[in-house]
């Protein structure tokens, strides 16, 4: 038997901003983002939680939309590829996407740009290997990885706290003065 | 789609609806529903009822809500001291972001032969505790298990927690996992547990395989190769050799049977020699 529920009402923050829509039941949070909301930079590959393509950030952790109800992420925290920039600043891991041409067709890399937020968080300066591990529930199927582990490599120094920076340049400058 | 909000409340939801499935973390549920390898009619979703994820110790168990997710048991730095090879099962599930989703819970549930959770929770004798409509019980989970995704889980019933004994002292333990690259259930996996009485030998030995059978096994002849004795390496070869004999694989897109026969010697002996290295 079938059963075909109405759609409910589904209220959640996404990118800073709050959200609305309407969704049935058995529909999946990576369409409501893309059909009902219209934010469309989340894209989908395999829909059955194999590809990461449709990876976003949800109350801070990186999961997989296609493998969520939209009904559960009601009243969630949400970022997805489209909150990463400020404007026309691109947030320091699409420019190092960018500066290491860490991608192809594109096709997956709204997902790796995520995966690779949810790692940079978890673990601010990455081993290769660590970094090989963090992106492993997203595929590519076009540049065979390289290009993308130099850029959240990249990212990473981008993004390390500016005092480290200071500290080390005052250090390699120390000798200098002395 | 039901959302309750108690426990109570989600098994009269499970008793009251024909062909309804209970809807932990999702990360194999979704898929096999995606799949069409399963279209139930009702979905209770579990995930707004409270206070089912917490880990914490009590009187010599560790106590696991079922609700856990695999990336909070994996990091816990207390299941990382008293039970490292549950910490390790849970970190070599799918990939990162289903780890942030997948539960402890869902994934015994599931019951997957070659899941990596289940072959832990038989070599660790865990208990599971089980919610039902009228009362609730508790179940081995040697007796959890019955067959490809399939539990001894009555209808109305939901796991709530999950419970496993502190590793006494001189103990050590591994889960390892030989598998297709990342996000992909066990090829072989094998999980250890010894200790060590204090001349050396094994006081006690518990292994449970992954992937090798319609359910998870424990491998009891393998165990029985080393109890009372100092583990040397050929009685480990031969707890590998017994483990083998007792696992009953099938060919399949992860490898033939006798791949598989000869990988479960391998790892068998690794996750031996891992665990008492840990000792």
């Amino acid at each position: 038997m079938i059963l075909l529920s109405p759609p409910k009402q589904i209220d959640l923050t996404i990118n800073g901003q709050k959200y609305s829509g309407r969704a049935e039941p058995r529909t999946l949070l990576t369409y409501f983002l893309r059909d009902e909301l219209g934010l469309t930079g989340t894209h989908i590959g395999c829909i059955v939680g194999k590809c990461g393509a449709c990876t976003i950030i949800l109350d801070g952790k990186a999961v997989k939309s296609c493998l969520l109800f939209a009904s559960q992420a009601e009243g969630s925290e949400i970022l997805t590829v489209e909150g990463l920039a400020k404007g026309s600043q691109l947030h320091p891991i699409q420019e190092a996407f960018w500066e290491h041409h860490g991608l192809q067709c594109g096709y997956c890399t709204p997902g790796m740009l995520l995966a690779t937020y949810d790692l940079l968080k978890r673990n601010p300066n990455p081993t290769e290997a660590e970094i090989r591990e963090g992106i492993s529930g997203n595929l590519c199927m076009c540049t065979g990885y390289v290009n993308i582990v130099r850029a959240v490599k990249s990212a990473a120094e981008k993004m390390a706290p500016p005092k480290k920076q200071k500290a080390r340049l005052s250090r390699a400058s120390a000798p200098l003065r002395r | 789609m039901h959302s309750p909000s108690t426990i109570s409340e989600a098994t009269l939801l499970l008793k009251n609806t024909d062909d309804s499935k209970a809807l932990a973390g999702g990360q194999s549920l979704v898929p096999l529903m995606k799949l069409r390898l399963v279209s139930p009619a009702h979905i209770v979703d579990l995930g707004k009822i409270p206070g089912l994820s917490y880990i914490r110790e009590e009187k010599g168990h560790l106590l696991i809500g079922s609700m856990t997710t695999h990336n909070e048991v994996a990091t816990s730095p207390l299941i990382g001291k008293r039970c490292v090879t549950l910490s390790e099962a849970a970190s070599r599930i799918g990939d990162h972001q289903v780890r942030n989703r997948g539960t402890i819970g869902g994934t015994l549930c599931h019951a997957d032969p070659a899941g990596d959770v289940p072959a832990a929770a038989v070599a660790l004798d865990a208990e599971l505790k089980v919610a039902g409509h009228r009362k609730g019980r508790v179940i081995k989970a040697r007796d959890f298990f019955e067959d490809v995704l399939t539990t001894s889980l009555r209808r109305d019933e939901i796991l709530t927690e999950v419970r496993v004994r502190v590793l006494p002292p001189k103990s050590g333990g591994a889960y390892l996992k030989l598998g297709r690259g990342a996000s992909d259930l066990a090829t072989v996996g094998v999980a250890a547990v010894i200790t060590l009485d204090k001349a050396g030998a094994c006081k006690d030995v518990r292994l449970g395989l992954a992937g090798v059978g319609s359910k998870p096994i424990r491998a009891t002849r393998a165990e029985d190769a080393l109890k009372g004795r100092a583990p040397t390496d050929d009685l480990v070869a031969e707890a590998g050799e017994r483990a083998s004999e007792m696992s009953n694989p099938s060919s399949d897109i992860r490898g033939s049977a006798d791949y598989k026969r000869e990988m479960v010697k391998v790892y068998v002996r690794r996750a031996i020699r891992q665990s008492l290295a840990r000792v």
